[in-house]
């Protein structure tokens, strides 16, 4: 039996209707073709599926769609404005932090979601923030100085 | 000094937008009209005679459009190396691990796609399973494949020089035994396919692999396609490292439903699956014995190894002689002896994996080497200075080094890292230790024997002019290689890197063996470059005609069209492309330099499409004993490593605090690739140093086979590394170009033994060095401790 739900995705409003059972990245990925969202587990282990819920970092594949009734949700879809890059992720860009891509992303959000709140956070802050992205590719230097690099009087960060 | 206007810069890599904003697709990105949806049964024992396989409720389901078995897949055994095919598509006669593949269903989606899995009825007759080495290769152990009596599918024995007269010789001679764990690839993007089979009989099949061409191969032998009939396209793939080179079953099964439903079939492995697929690090058993001079000097090595390879081949022909071949080098050594055993048990295959063959190996010996510099009370630094091999050299196996910055490299580490002012000097706890390593740029040869070329690029300029399309099977599955590609094409020809675009990963572009053995910058490399240059020349044939001057007199750079001795008058050939343009803003005239833009139109106009070719396969290598071919390569990239450690001498905790690395990859083409290249593998060998191992129960069955249980390095793990690069200018290759993705591994292991036993006075000869390991040892070794004194 599915039920019908209203949300917010990237600031638009959307309603679907979800089977009980379906996760919240599963409804972003598979039903509403949002496939920026990485799907690497779905047991909540590699953070790639990271996105913004009500403001804090969550892995979707932990969620059911049918929690996210009116919450606000922001993919990597939504971070990115209609010219060029966000800032995380040009710095990412710039600084090599890109290898295969595949928790580029998740990790992306979860280093917004801590730029929001501590805009000039030290190397260890953005470390713990970062620890449950998993990489395999780059040995997360290059990600921390990405993060780092971020313009600290970036108002659009 | 040659000056570059791209290569050998921090280019931003082409994909880099594309995956910061999500827009970039990996394969389950993708979606195709009418699509099925396909999952395969795996066996839930470890070793069973299959006696029956009962379908029929499963195809009643209503949703389910295909259930496939042997009797539909056919019995044509494949694998890796034609020497050990072993494997079927689906099980017939027995199945050999928990996860090998006995059905496989279609539908709808995959809800009933799994629902028809649990109404397929197997009957199993259990067989007792060898799940360890000692087990499998027991005196009247059950065997896994009745043609490999006591287990061995392969082995292998080499002795160069003679190895007892050389030991006979030495004043220090030591053995010991290492032994690592199964290592699982945890590349972050779950293996994936689609596969598409039209009416006309054409089967593509978009997968997640590492080597489009080996995949091709093997689906056209398996399922009886003509090869001209199937294509392989890889999309964006998120990290490969090994596992992902060789065509799977499921890659194979999705073709099979295809092909019956006329549908295309999406599959994908749930993260347990990747696990159950397993194809990475073997499990190795190294007994090295080695022997020199009270100077130092290395006189012989005599290796045994046992590798444990689960239930089939795959890549484990080449494993077993990598295990052996990839020693010796980087170090002056005329005697070495090897002898390797491949043993088969009921657990998931084994296979490749960065550093194939050679990390094992380099971690125990680099170790024992630090033994035998305390033993004879040398710095270990200087024990490999005096030892190391240089260009030219050629290693007791015929591995020949062209270029060579192994000096180098152990220079920048040492004095990069303290070296000097740390060892011997920092406070119980804390460690410093140091190892090298070298590795192939490339297989010599293809992993079928073939003639073929290992590369083949071609070059499309765009008919207006100004930009060129680089066309590659290559594989870029994370590592830089389009880029890399882009960048040789762009200085090639003579223009900016933003002029140049590439598709690659497609069987349609042409052959290239893929992502493996450290290759593809060198051999795919090389094509490009060749490519680029037949473009380069067939556009300034054309504008040496029509300006009336000699080929020689003309340059590409920088989009320009370059006059060697002066100006030359071309505002006829300038009239013309401003004649087709009008009204166009922007256009180059006047005195403007002439542009490759104008230069390429007019190619064009006078010969049509201007399309490059380039192919690339290595000279002759390597000797004519059996197995020669397994280590050749035509370039040696090598690297040395310092690692400090701090070691919980309370809790046997391990945190590595930094690392300092210098790698010769020749010339670094990208140099914020290479550097990737290095902190990457670094991170895969803290890993496996510290944490990694796939645990399995007294069933065969796999007690980790998720990231929470198998762990990798996470962000607090993994300390700053200072990436050094060293260029040692390798004659052949591209710009000098050789390796840095896989051998950049091969000393971090040892380096952290080293760093531990610096810190901690305790020798690990078993991996990981898990906390609880490091504390028994510790306790041990107090327990030891006190009793000497109380004797005393």
């Amino acid at each position: 039996m599915k039920t019908l739900i209203n949300l917010k995705i990237n600031g638009r409003e959307y309603e679907v209707a979800v089977e009980p059972t379906k996760t919240l990245v599963d409804l972003l990925r598979y039903d509403l073709g949002l496939t920026g969202t990485k799907k690497g587990c779905g047991t909540g282990e590699c953070g790639s599926c990271t996105v913004i819920f009500n403001g804090k970092p969550v892995n979707s594949c932990l969620v059911l769609a049918i929690q996210a009734r009116g919450a606000e949700i922001l993919t990597i879809e939504g971070l990115k404005p209609a010219q060029g890059l966000h800032p995380i992720q040009q710095a990412f860009v710039d600084k090599g932090a890109v290898q295969c891509g595949f928790c580029t992303p998740g990790m992306i959000l979860s280093a917004s979601s801590l730029l929001k709140k501590n805009p000039n956070p030290s190397e260890p802050e953005i470390r713990k923030a970062l620890s449950g992205n998993l990489c395999r590719c780059t040995g997360y230097q290059k990600i921390v100085e990405a993060v780092q690099s971020v313009g600290k009087d970036d108002e659009r960060r | 000094m040659t000056s570059y206007s791209v290569v050998n810069s921090r280019a931003p890599r082409l994909d880099a937008p594309d995956k910061t904003t999500g827009s970039a697709v990996y394969i389950d990105d993708i979606t195709l009209p009418g699509m099925l949806f396909g999952a395969v049964l795996h066996s839930p024992l470890a070793h069973a005679r299959i006696l029956n396989i009962d379908t029929s409720r499963a195809k009643k389901l209503p949703g389910v459009k295909c259930v496939v078995t042997s009797d539909d897949a056919g019995l044509v055994k494949y694998g890796v190396s034609p020497a050990r095919y072993d494997e079927v598509l689906f099980c017939y006669d027995k199945v050999r691990y928990v996860g090998d593949e006995v059905a496989a269903v279609a539908a709808i989606d995959l809800e009933t796609a799994t629902e028809a899995l649990s109404l397929i009825k197997v009957d199993y007759e259990e067989l007792p399973a060898v799940l360890t080495l000692e087990d499998a290769v027991a005196e009247g152990a059950p065997l896994v494949h009745e043609e490999y009596a006591r287990n061995i599918g392969a082995e292998v024995h080499h002795e160069f020089g003679d190895v007892e007269a050389a030991l006979a010789e030495c004043d220090l001679v030591l053995t010991d035994t290492f032994r690592n764990k199964r290592q699982d690839g945890a590349f972050i993007e779950p293996q994936g396919c689609i596969a598409e089979y039209d009416p006309k009989g054409n089967l593509t099949l978009r997968s997640s692999t590492q080597s489009p061409h080996y995949v091709q191969r093997t689906i056209a032998m398996v399922l009886g396609v003509p090869i001209g009939k199937v294509r392989v396209i890889k999309p964006y793939v998120g990290g490969g490292f090994g596992p992902k080179v060789a065509a799977n079953s499921m890659e194979m099964a999705a073709c099979l439903m295809s092909m019956k439903t006329g549908k295309p079939v999406k599959m994908g492995f749930t993260r347990e699956e990747v696990f159950l697929y397993g194809r990475a690090r073997h499990q190795f058993v190294h007994t090295l014995t080695t022997g020199v001079k009270k100077d130092g000097t290395l006189m012989a090595l005599k290796n045994e190894c046992y590798l444990e390879g689960g239930a089939y081949s795959s890549f484990g022909i080449a494993t077993i002689y990598y295990a052996g071949s990839l020693l010796g080098g980087p170090y002056r050594l005329k005697n070495m002896k090897y002898d390797g055993y491949r043993v088969c048990t009921n657990k998931p295959a084994c296979g490749a994996q960065r550093g194939h063959g050679g990390v094992i190996a380099r971690a125990a010996w680099e170790q024992q080497l630090d033994r035998i510099a305390e033993e004879i009370g040398m710095d270990p630094v200087e024990l490999r200075l005096k030892n190391m091999m240089e260009a030219g050299d050629v290693s007791c196996n015929e591995l020949k080094m062209n270029s060579l910055g192994m000096r180098e490299c152990i220079e920048a580490v040492r004095d990069g890292s303290g070296w000097k002012e740390k060892k011997g000097r920092l406070p119980k706890g804390k460690g410093i230790g140091m190892a090298c390593g070298f590795f192939v740029s490339g297989a010599g040869f293809p992993i079928y024997r073939s003639e073929t070329y290992h590369a083949t690029v071609s070059i499309r300029v765009s008919e207006d002019g100004g930009t060129v399309h680089v066309y590659t099977a290559s594989a870029e599955i994370g590592q830089g290689s389009d880029t890399a590609f882009a960048m040789i094409a762009a200085e090639t020809i003579g223009i900016p890197l933003d002029s140049v675009s590439i598709s690659s990963g497609d069987t349609e572009f042409g052959v290239d063996l893929g992502a493996y053995s450290s290759r593809q910058t060198l051999m795919t490399g090389h094509a490009t470059k060749e490519a680029a240059m037949d473009v380069r020349r067939q556009i300034l044939g054309v504008m040496a005609r029509e300006l009336k001057v000699d080929i020689s007199e003309l340059d590409l750079k920088d989009g320009l069209v370059v006059f060697k001795h002066g100006r030359v008058d071309y505002s006829h050939v300038r009239a013309r492309y401003i004649k087709e343009h009008r009204g166009w803003q922007g256009l180059a005239r006047g005195h403007d330099p002439l542009t490759f833009q104008e230069a390429a139109r007019i190619a064009y106009l006078a010969r049509g499409t201007i399309i490059g070719k380039g192919k690339y396969k290595p000279g002759d290598l390597g000797g004519t004993h059996k197995g020669a071919a397994v280590g050749t390569s035509p370039a040696y990239g090598c690297s040395a490593q310092v690692v400090e450690v701090n070691v919980d001498m309370e809790t046997g905790k391990i945190t590595v605090e930094k690392m300092t690395d210098a790698h010769d990859c020749g010339f670094a083409i990208n140099r914020t690739s290479v550097e990737g290249q290095m902190q990457g593998s670094l991170s895969m060998g803290l890993g496996e140093a510290l944490f990694e191992e796939v645990k399995f129960d007294e069933k065969g069955r796999i007690l980790n086979s998720n990231l929470a249980e198998y762990k990798i390095a996470t962000s607090l793990d993994m300390p700053n590394v200072t990436p050094i690069i060293v260029e040692s200018h390798e004659p052949y290759g591209p710009f000098g170009a050789k390796e840095v993705g896989e051998g950049a591994i091969m000393p971090t292991i040892p380096a952290i033994l080293n760093a531990v036993y610096d810190a901690t006075g305790v020798r690990f000869q078993e991996l990981p060095l898990t906390p609880e390991r490091v504390f028994m040892a510790l306790r041990s070794k107090e327990r030891k401790t006190q009793q000497s004194t109380g004797e005393h």
